[in-house]
Parts: structure tokens; C-alpha cells; sequence
């Protein structure tokens, strides 16, 4: 049994195209879900540290959830209601028939997904931040936001690149769950070429090498984002 | 190489969980009427109220008929879903064992596949492997003859089989970066004492260095756990009627589209509850009479 090498190339006989052309949706969904992620979960811990007893208890709900349920559930939970209430929202306003974009609903999905874990990864790099520094800033008389951008950000981040490093691989192989839901990123591509040409174990096996390459690159600029952001780490 | 630059990510996280974890003790140490009072503050008696409501919305208009129809095979997925769990984290972490400690004190030629199959594991999604397993070693099975003859055949016919392996493979994978941590992180005195007592190495792995690691490990190992259970449903994918499966198949012999979801993501919000109290349980156990 011969391995077909050839299967594997860029232009049309070969299906390399559609695996690059799936690593680039793979990467798109990876990036927005990770940066909505994160503005959730910054949002999600100041709810959490500083805001009111109801909101407090809102956001403790809103990450119970997220954890305990499993991504490939939450993700149908979060798409059908979804794109139902669009349409919803849609047919009200006047439109015929919204359709949702697979890549914007798969951004928000896992954005949602990864807000939850954000939460807490923000919430304990603000809780290792010295509670007097904070404090300080208060009695200067500095408004939340403000005390945020100059003095908790500068000091929690060294604190928070470790598991926002950890939420950036999870979210880059979370994307493959979407192909549950038929969204043509890479590891539905792949089950596509390999299901045309019954040679699957020769494109999963190069799926496999896409996906660690991502991760591989990303360990390296992790690294070095850790290494310059050390100097500034106040406690051991 | 990658592993290196991983490993102050998992000992930081490691470090940072500590306070929280004493935070938790005393945040626990209130007896019992005072945790209850803490249910009963205005705000919370209100939002109680609106989930209760909301609760009871959904039960009283919404479609539960079909739950008695599909309450055997509901059990059943359910009962496969807890079988693959604690069989993929048993065996899993049986695999991890030599994994960690291959990397942590192994020589070379026994560290390096260690690490590489770590790197692999944990670099690449898990539906991917499963679906490698299933269709990929899955298609290339049937043409080798010798395996079609063994006795293993009618279990390589199954999902199942290779739902359990990817599983099994996958807690190994970070498991076994886990305990590569916790056998380094044992302290060297212990293991010189234990030699210096004349134990053989094996005794002292067996008597010292393993039970010290698995102390270290527990607290992850909970987590890890967790992670497990919400992977479960994965294999869904490859034919096998787990709890994800049953409500698939529901759903579409129904036409229901929300009913079986929500009854879905009660059902594990349950299971990780459970999960998570047996954790609990078993670390406090534990950590009395372990480290």
C-alpha cells in the first residue's frame, strides 16, 4: 500500500488548498473568539470583584455554566436560540430572513465559551494584584476604569500571561468542535478531502501537523512574551 | 523543546491556585446556618424567585412527554457516558504514570517519545485524533487480514472502542504532563533518604516517590477530570449512543429542537456538580492523611 503524496497538493487534483484555506478559518475563529473572550472576561471579572451583590451572582452563574457544561452542548445551546431570536429580531424589524454568517456565529459561540474561563483567569490576576495598590488609586481619588488602565492592568498582566497563553491553545483547538455543527474550518475540510478520496488517514494525519504547527509557533511567541513581561513581576 | 517553554506555564498556574484554594478553605469554614443565611440575602431570595419561575415556565409549556418514551435509552447513554469517563481517566492515568516519569527521570531515548507524544496529544484537538483513530486506522484496518482474523475484529467494529482509546490517550497526553511535574516536583532529600534507608528504586517509586507525586498531581487531577467529562461527548461523533448521542437522535425522531437540549445541559450540569463534590471529597480525605 502506497502512500498519495500527490493528494496532498496545492492546486485542484491535490486538496492542500482546502486544508490551507481551512487552517486560515481555523485561525480567523481562534482570533475573534479569543479577543471577544477576553473582553468578556475583563468585563466578567470587574463584575465579579467590584460590581453590585446581583451582578456578582450573575456572573458566578454565567461561569458555573460555562465550565461544567460541555463546549460541543453549549455550542448547539448558544446557535439554534441564536440564530433563532436574529431571525426573530429580523422578522420584527422588517427583514425577510436573516442568515447568519457561520463565521460570525462561531466566533460569538466560542467567544462565550472562552468569556467563562477569561473570567477567571482576569479575576485571579486582579486578586494577585497588592490590594493596597488598588486601594491607593481609589483614595487618590481615581474613577475605576481610569485605575484600571494605569495602575491594575500594568500589574495584573504578568500575572494573567500564563492563562491567557493556556485559554489561546484551548480556543485553537475548540475550533475543531465547530465541525459538529458543519462549519468548514480545518477539521471539517479535512474529514471532507479524506471522505472524497478515502484516504483519510493520510489527511488527518497532515491536519495533525497544521494543527501543531499553530501550536508550536504559538508556544514560541508565548514564550517570549513571557520573557519580556517577567522583568516586571513584582511578586515571586 | 515546546515542552520547556510549557512547563512554567503549568507550574505558575499551579502556584497561583494556591491562595485561592486557602481563600475557599475560609470561605468554607463558616458553619452551616451561616452559609444558609447566606442563600436567604433579598437579592438572591429575587433571583431564586426568577429562575424558579423560569424553571417552572419551561416545564409547564414546554414539551416533556417524549422523556418517558426515551427514559431506557436516555439511562443507557447516560450510563455510557459515566462507563467511558471513569474507564478513560483509570486507564489514562495508568498510561500517565510511566509517562511522567519517563520525562521527569528517564534517559533520553525513553524521555524524548515521552515528551513527543505529550507535545502531539496535547497540541492537536481531540476530535481530530478521535476521527484519525475511526476513520483513518478505522479504513486501514479492514485491509490487513491478520487483524480481521483476531480476536480484537469484532471490537475494531465499534465506535465505542476507539471513542475509549482517543479518550484514554488524550488524559494520558495531559496527565502525563501533569505528574512529569509532580515526580519532579518531589522534593530530592525524600528519594535520597529512601535510598539512603536501602530501599531498591522500585520500592522507594512504589512506597515514596509515586504516592508524594500523586498528592502533588490531585488538585489538577480534579480538573483534569472535568475536562474529561465535558470530552465525553465527543464520541457522539463516531456512532456511539452516549448521553449526546441519545439527544441527537431524540431530536431528530422528535423534531424538538430546544426541550432535549435543555434537559441535556441539565443532565451535566449535574454530572459535573457531582464530579466536583467527589472531588472535593476525596481531596480533603486526602490531603489529611496524604501530604
Amino acid at each position: 500500500m502506497s502512500i498519495h503524496w500527490e493528494l496532498l497538493a496545492l492546486t485542484p487534483p491535490g486538496w492542500g488548498w482546502l486544508l490551507l484555506k481551512g487552517v486560515a478559518a481555523t485561525l480567523q475563529i481562534a482570533v475573534g473568539a479569543y479577543l471577544l473572550g477576553l473582553l468578556i472576561g475583563i468585563g466578567g471579572a470587574l463584575g465579579k470583584l467590584y460590581g453590585g451583590p446581583v451582578t456578582r451572582d450573575l456572573v458566578a452563574c454565567y461561569t458555573t455554566f460555562v465550565r461544567a457544561v460541555p463546549e460541543l452542548v453549549l455550542i448547539l445551546v448558544i446557535y439554534f436560540p441564536g440564530s433563532n431570536l436574529l431571525n426573530y429580531i429580523g422578522a420584527a424589524m422588517g427583514f425577510s430572513s436573516v442568515n447568519v454568517d457561520p463565521l460570525a456565529a462561531g466566533i460569538v459561540v466560542l467567544g462565550i465559551v472562552q468569556g467563562g474561563f477569561a473570567t477567571e483567569v482576569m479575576r485571579g490576576a486582579i486578586n494577585a494584584v497588592p490590594s493596597g495598590e488598588i486601594e491607593a488609586a481609589r483614595a487618590f481619588g481615581m474613577p475605576l476604569l481610569l485605575a484600571l488602565r494605569r495602575i491594575i492592568w500594568p500589574s495584573m498582566l504578568p500575572h494573567a500571561i500564563p492563562g491567557l497563553a493556556n485559554l489561546w491553545m484551548i480556543v485553537t483547538k475548540d475550533t475543531a468542535l465547530l465541525a459538529v455543527v458543519g462549519f468548514p474550518e480545518l477539521t471539517m475540510a479535512t474529514r471532507q478531502a479524506g471522505g472524497a478520496t478515502k484516504a483519510y488517514f493520510l489527511f488527518f494525519c497532515a491536519a495533525g501537523v497544521l494543527y501543531l504547527t499553530v501550536s508550536l509557533v504559538s508556544n514560541r511567541i508565548i514564550a517570549v512574551i513571557e520573557r519580556r513581561n517577567r522583568p516586571g513581576m513584582s511578586v515571586a | 523543546m515546546a515542552m520547556e517553554i510549557l512547563t512554567p506555564t503549568v507550574e505558575i498556574q499551579a502556584a497561583a491556585e494556591k491562595p485561592s484554594q486557602i481563600a475557599a478553605a475560609e470561605r468554607e469554614a463558616p458553619d452551616l446556618q451561616w452559609r444558609l443565611r447566606d442563600w436567604f440575602q433579598p437579592h438572591r431570595i429575587v433571583l431564586l424567585l426568577i429562575a424558579f419561575a423560569l424553571v417552572a415556565a419551561m416545564v409547564l409549556t414546554m414539551r416533556w412527554d417524549w422523556l418517558s418514551k426515551y427514559s431506557g435509552a436516555l439511562t443507557l447513554g447516560l450510563w455510557r457516558t459515566v462507563w467511558l469517563l471513569l474507564a478513560s481517566v483509570v486507564l489514562g492515568f495508568l498510561l500517565a504514570v510511566p509517562l511522567g516519569l519517563a520525562q521527569a527521570a528517564g534517559p533520553w531515548l525513553l524521555a524524548a517519545p515521552a515528551r513527543g507524544f505529550c507535545t502531539v496529544i496535547r497540541g492537536t484537538p481531540l476530535l481530530l485524533q478521535l476521527w484519525l483513530l475511526y476513520y483513518g486506522l478505522g479504513s486501514l484496518f479492514p485491509m490487513i487480514p491478520e487483524i480481521r482474523e483476531s480476536f480484537l475484529w469484532p471490537y475494531l467494529r465499534e465506535g465505542w472502542t476507539y471513542g475509549l482509546f482517543a479518550l484514554t490517550l488524550s488524559f494520558a497526553g495531559y496527565e502525563g504532563e501533569v505528574m512529569r511535574g509532580a515526580f519532579a516536583g518531589v522534593p530530592r532529600g525524600e528519594l535520597e533518604a529512601a535510598r539512603a534507608y536501602g530501599m531498591r528504586p522500585l520500592t522507594a517509586l512504589r512506597r515514596i516517590w509515586l504516592p508524594r507525586a500523586f498528592f502533588r498531581a490531585l488538585p489538577t487531577l480534579g480538573g483534569e477530570v472535568l475536562l474529561q467529562l465535558k470530552s465525553t461527548p465527543l464520541v457522539a461523533t463516531v456512532t456511539v449512543l452516549d448521553l449526546y448521542g441519545v439527544i441527537g437522535r431524540i431530536r431528530q425522531d422528535t423534531y424538538l429542537t430546544y426541550e432535549p437540549l435543555l434537559f441535556l445541559t441539565f443532565l451535566y450540569l449535574c454530572l459535573s456538580g457531582i464530579l466536583v463534590v467527589a472531588v472535593r471529597m476525596i481531596e480533603r480525605r486526602f490531603s489529611s492523611a496524604g501530604a
